[in-house]
């Protein structure tokens, strides 16, 4: 190949065949005018108004069309119940050991007689803060877990807030919810002072 | 009432005044929709059903920022400047005339701010004057970007308004008349087919002068691809650099009413003004077939001819946000060889075209 091109005068040939010989000449009349090359400028952009005008436009509306999650994206975080709906978390604090961040802090509480429907084990964790400021969303947490109680929802992101501290999760926002309906199916009974507790931690 | 025809007058002058203002104010929101669309983008849309309130959260905007004042700027003249732009730019409406006569019973309504009998020559002289809107601003600002996108423009504009008094000239050789009411009468065609009605127009005569005017037109405005004044890439804001708030607005306010207004000279020059085709077609139907009288006729004509004039206007500012959005900027010596070895060259070439052709009596 090599010594072909040192016999052969052409240059070096292209295997693509896309280059185009670009020749030096005089620009003729009505590339010197300017006013045809203007005009094709101009149905090129209408091209694109019509199109715009026409066609749906590939920008999405933010708050009103959000683009798809992945299913593997690591979002907003949750401390799951079990299929009694309770809690699952032990408060072992081994997530906070695995978190990179230093983000998450937990007071752990031992359970007391009649809560058995609300923890699931007999330590709990009285309080479970996550700072979503400090967390890097690498979802460590959800590895170091043995009790399968913290995931990173993959449809949920924590919102813009205007003040710092409103970026400590506590656990009125961390933990699944009790929605009628699920304390129905999983079996869940409050006595009425528990739902009066569960109402403060919740508000 | 007793309503004298001077007051009339006045209400049409305050009329024209209010809608230069709002075609100004909504040029900004198309100017944004159109160049959006040409770029593939959705342009604005929040504020009000297709962003239409736009304008008025821009206002908001712009009236409510802090207002200020460089170090070592010539207050006076610092405010006197963007308030010298926006007179020029909104006195330069006056004169043209955006319908026929309106008739109820005695009185007569001209739909012009004043018939005089120079009125391209005002126009000129307002569009001159702006100029001094720019450069005073631009030189009180104490700031070397601003002064160097004033000196611009004012060489600008002088060299492109040598181009375009000529291509005028030409229009003047066959009017005879510097009065744009009476150039739009001369327009008019009493032929029969439609081909007719819209050759009289004189940009079929004049169609090299068309393009001279058109692009002198874009010059004067100093809209892209002439924006050298304003040249971000170069100059900051070029003589706006230092303005902010509402004087920043205003500036920015004025630009859009030359543009409408250059928008208006160029329909009244060149593309016939108030009358459209089949104009005495339509007068002579209405009033044999539909038995109205002939002044209700004549209204009706005017009436279509003032929305046929803003149909006019309104594609020729299309055209301007159209180019604005296609064409890259000239470079200083492009614009300034443009100007002075092409333009005025054939502005001339043009004078002495027109002159033999009038002389030889193919046009008139």
């Amino acid at each position: 190949m090599l010594h072909k091109l040192g016999m052969t005068e052409t240059t070096m040939e292209s295997l693509s065949k896309r280059a185009k010989v670009l020749e030096k000449k005089p620009m003729t009349l009505a590339e010197r005018a300017y006013l045809p090359a203007i005009f094709q400028g101009l149905s090129i952009t209408m091209q694109h108004f019509f199109r715009a005008a026409t066609k749906k436009q590939v920008t999405i509306r933010y708050p009103e069309e959000t683009r798809p999650f992945s299913p593997v994206f690591r979002g907003l975080h949750v401390l799951k119940r079990d299929e009694k709906g309770r809690e699952r978390c032990t408060a072992c604090g081994l997530c906070a050991v695995a978190c990179p961040a230093e983000a998450i802090t937990m007071v752990a509480g031992e359970r007391k007689k009649g809560e058995e429907n609300l923890y699931r084990e007999e330590k709990y964790a009285v309080s479970y803060e996550i700072n979503m400021l400090r967390c890097i969303f690498c979802g460590l947490c959800e590895e170091a877990c043995p009790k399968a109680a913290v995931y990173l929802q993959a449809d949920k992101m924590a919102p813009p807030r205007f003040e710092r501290d409103e970026f400590i999760y506590g656990k009125d926002r961390l933990v699944e919810p009790v929605t009628p309906d699920n304390r129905s199916k999983r079996g869940i009974q409050l006595t009425p002072e528990q739902a009066d507790k569960l109402r403060t931690q919740l508000v | 009432m007793d309503f004298p025809p001077l007051a009339w007058q006045g209400v049409v002058v305050l009329v024209v005044f209010g809608v230069s203002l709002l075609i100004a104010t909504y040029s900004t929101y198309a100017e944004r929709v159109i160049a959006a669309f040409l770029q593939d983008r959705v342009g604005p849309d929040r504020a009000g059903p297709f962003g239409l309130l736009q304008p008025l959260a821009d206002a908001v905007k712009l009236f409510t920022k802090e207002e200020f004042f460089p170090a070592g700027a010539n207050r006076a003249l610092f405010v006197f400047g963007p308030c010298l732009a926006m007179i020029t730019a909104l006195m330069s409406s006056a004169v043209i005339p955006f319908g026929n006569v309106l008739q109820f019973g005695d009185t007569a309504i001209h739909l012009q701010g004043i018939e005089i009998n120079v009125g391209m020559l005002y126009v000129f002289g307002m569009v001159s004057l702006g100029v001094y809107g720019i450069m005073i601003g631009g030189w009180a600002s104490n700031n070397k970007f601003s002064l160097l996108g004033a000196i611009r423009a004012a060489s600008q504009n002088i060299s492109y308004e040598i181009a375009m008094g000529l291509a005028l000239i030409a229009v003047l050789m066959m009017s005879g008349s510097l009065s744009l009411r009476e150039i739009t009468f001369q327009q008019a065609s009493d032929a029969p087919f439609v081909w007719q009605d819209i050759f009289n127009w004189n940009v079929m005569k004049q169609p090299l002068g068309f393009i001279i005017f058109i692009v002198c037109a874009f010059a004067e405005t100093n809209r892209t691809p002439f924006d050298l004044p304003e040249c971000e890439t170069e100059l900051i804001g070029g003589y706006h650099t230092e303005y902010s708030s509402m004087k920043m607005g205003l500036y920015l306010f004025a630009e859009y009413i030359n543009v409408f207004v250059a928008s208006a000279v160029m329909s009244v020059l060149y593309f016939g003004g108030f009358n459209f085709p089949f104009q005495s077609e339509l007068r002579d139907w209405l009033v044999s077939s539909q038995s109205l009288e002939l002044v209700t006729a004549s209204n009706i004509i005017t009436i279509v001819g003032l929305l046929g004039l803003f149909a006019k206007i309104f594609s020729f500012i299309f055209f301007f946000m159209w180019v604005r959005w296609t064409l890259p900027r000239f470079r200083y010596d492009q614009l300034m060889r443009l100007g002075w070895t092409i333009l005025i060259p054939l502005a001339i070439f043009n004078i002495l075209l027109t002159g033999g052709l009038i002389t030889f009596g193919i046009i008139k």
